[in-house]
């Protein structure tokens, strides 16, 4: 599997805004029917990293390969027009729009000629209900207003409109992280299909419980800078949460915990939990 | 997949959620925009009919009146309506009535140009000015609240002063007769059926009056303008990729574009649309009356987002219809009317328009609210 030419691949890209160095020295490659994990704390790069592929920043450094060969993205509409797909965490959606409406907007099928020349509801409603039933959803009733469906319904809309029109390489941001454990499965079952059917897929999150059963390969950012690559054989989950930036700041908060939990009946626990409260507040500091 | 498909049951690796109910065909009645507006409607209609029955409103003449007047605040309230679902507003439009009024009248009356080619000049002025009203809003990326306010103000001084610079006057008469004849304002102004109407004069269908003629000579061509344009606004919205991109282009833009929508060539056409709109009006009017004011139009702006909004406009764009908006005229018109027919002082006609778009906004923030919480 990993002699197959890669979809889409950075090469040691680096990428600064004036003074401040968002990506340094990246490298990566997704191939066709893999999973890629790109995982990071919050402020790891992981954004200015999938805004690079998406075609949104252009790499300072460095250089993006589409099937081999070099490209450069002037706009995302580009990278959208090589197959490279990226669902953003607002996703492009309009609540007030119906399912079918919002599957087709900008790319509305049309029949008639001339000025009799409209919008084909009918196929628009059709495909809309079947890629969305290839999906495990049933759309009930799909000129309902998207802003009824649930956060893990609309998620899979952005996703299959994506599949729909195209992608090669579907790039997910955080496609999991504002939903509720059965809604994220359903989401983490579509990514399983997609890469069942061919596609590459980049699937950026911080939780390393959703990466894990879903991915192929890690990808650890931190700090804008890759801690490597890792295939799925190669580590454990306990292992990629150490790596991650939350790994050992998780550890030292259950053992601060739980010292402050002995110390239940001592005057000093109360001052360790404002020390816990500190500590977390400097570390939000640190991420915004 | 295909014969999982087959069984209609659940979807694949999903079951059939049973708090789920089907959307039966009411309430998907109830979700459409121009409801609450032919409620209104009725209600308004029986209410009339109740206390006005008799009073001759109700005549062939009498409807004529009202949907006259429902007409003419109706096509402004199509374009305005497609501007706002499009997620802006124009407040300009009630200067331009004015405006396109005097240009229309000043070449005309002035210096003796053909009626058609004043009635050409004012539809591309009006043309001009949408474009730059649309520019300005893009460019600004200031609320087209704003910057049309100050349209307003410009359109209605520049009106004011160019016509009194031009002509000494602040009204401008006289032109029936260079309308007279004119195939564009034949067009565009005037009435049609009038034979149809005068044989149900005679046959006894509607009124006669003393000589002979019948009492309504013939329909409007305001109402059939008005009937023809919200066709196709409707048509547009509902069923071309120009009026899914304008919901898209209100709903949320940010979306609209990263999916290819060109929102920004979207706004400026519906800018265009209500200046032309308004223009529309103007000339009708000017045909009608056979003279141009200054003063013309003022208002207008606010009374047409009214209408648009009790026909199910969000004020934030995104949701709306161009039939709600020409009903939200139409209970306009009739009521202006009834209250005419029925000798309640008109004044109390401002108070019924407040309170009616006081109900309107509320129960469409109510849908609103419903439409985009997840159930």
């Amino acid at each position: 599997m990993m002699a197959e030419q890669p979809l889409l691949e950075a090469r040691s890209v680096s990428k600064r805004f004036g003074s401040v160095i968002a990506l340094s020295d990246i490298n990566m490659a997704v191939r066709p029917r893999e999973v890629h994990c790109l995982l990071g704390d919050n402020g790891a790069g992981k954004s200015t990293l999938i805004k690079t592929f998406a075609g949104v920043h252009q790499p300072t450094e460095g250089e993006l390969r589409v099937d081999g060969a070099p490209v450069q993205f002037g706009s995302p509409r580009e990278a959208l027009d090589t197959g490279i797909a990226t669902v953003f965490q607002d996703l492009a959606l309009v609540p007030l729009m119906s399912a079918t409406r919002n599957f087709f907007m900008g790319r509305e099928p049309v029949i008639g000629r001339g000025p009799f020349r409209r919008f084909d509801a009918r196929t628009a409603e059709r495909i809309t209900a079947q890629e969305m039933w290839k999906i495990g959803i049933d759309v009930r009733d799909p000129t309902q207003p998207v802003g009824t469906m649930s956060g893990g319904e609309r998620q899979c809309l952005a996703i299959a409109r994506a599949v729909y029109f195209g992608a090669k390489v579907l790039i997910l941001d955080e496609p999991t992280s504002a939903l509720g454990v059965s809604q994220a499965s359903m989401v983490l079952r579509y990514v399983a299909r997609a890469k069942a059917a061919g596609l590459g897929v980049i699937f950026i999150t911080h939780n390393v419980h959703h990466a894990f059963p879903v991915g192929d390969s890690f990808t650890l950012l931190n700090r804008g800078r890759s801690l490597g690559t890792h295939t799925k054989d190669e580590v454990s989950r306990d292992e990629l949460m150490d790596m991650m930036a939350g790994g050992k700041e998780m550890a030292d908060l259950e053992a601060e915990l739980k010292a402050a939990a002995q110390q239940e009946t001592d005057p000093k626990a109360e001052q360790a939990e404002t020390q816990i409260a500190e500590d977390l507040h400097q570390e939000s500091q640190k991420v915004h | 997949m295909a014969q999982e498909t087959a069984d209609g049951a659940a979807p694949p690796g999903q079951e059939a959620d049973e708090r789920i109910q089907r959307a039966s065909f009411l309430s998907r009645l109830l979700n459409r925009p121009e409801l609450g507006a032919a409620a209104g409607t009725i209600v308004v209609l029986v209410v009339f009919a109740i206390v006005a029955g008799d009073t001759g409103m109700y005549s062939a003449l009498g409807i004529v009146n009202f949907v006259e007047v429902a007409s003419l605040l109706g096509l402004l309230a199509i374009g305005v309506s497609l501007l706002m679902i499009g997620g802006e507003f124009d407040l300009s439009i009630g200067s331009m009535i004015a405006f396109a009024g005097m240009t229309i009248a000043i070449p005309a009356a002035e210096w003796g140009w053909p009626m058609w080619l004043c009635i050409l000049l004012a539809f591309t002025v009006a043309i001009l000015w949408g474009l730059f009203n649309g520019w300005l809003v893009i460019k600004t990326g200031l609320p087209s609240f704003i910057v049309t306010l100050a349209g307003l103000f410009m359109l209605r001084g520049l009106t004011i002063g160019l016509t009194r610079l031009l002509t000494g006057r602040t009204q401008v008469s006289g032109l029936r007769e260079d309308a007279e004849g004119d195939w564009l304002a034949g067009i565009l102004g005037g009435e049609v059926g009038h034979g149809f109407f005068t044989w149900m004069g005679e046959v006894g269908i509607i009124a006669q009056r003393a000589d002979g003629e019948p009492s309504v000579s013939g329909v409007p061509m305001s109402v059939i303008w008005f009937l023809l344009l919200g066709a196709i606004a409707t048509w547009v919205l509902l069923r071309t990729r120009l009026g899914n991109w304008i919901f898209a282009a209100g709903g949320d833009k940010q979306a609209a574009r990263n999916v290819g929508v060109p929102v920004n060539r979207v706004k400026i056409m519906l800018f265009v649309g209500t200046a032309v709109m308004a223009t529309l009006v103007a000339t009708v009017q000017v045909l009608d009356v056979g003279s141009a004011d200054t003063q013309r139009g003022l208002l207008r702006e606010l009374e047409a987002i009214a209408a648009a909004v009790i026909g199910g406009c969000l004020l934030t764009g995104g949701y709306g219809s161009a039939i709600g908006a020409m009903l939200g005229a139409l209970i306009f018109g009739t009521v202006q009317m009834g209250f005419f027919y029925t000798g309640v002082n008109t004044d109390w006609f401002q108070v019924f328009v407040g309170l009616m778009l006081l109900v309107a906004v509320l129960s469409n923030n109510y849908i609103r609210k419903k439409a985009t919480e997840a159930k």
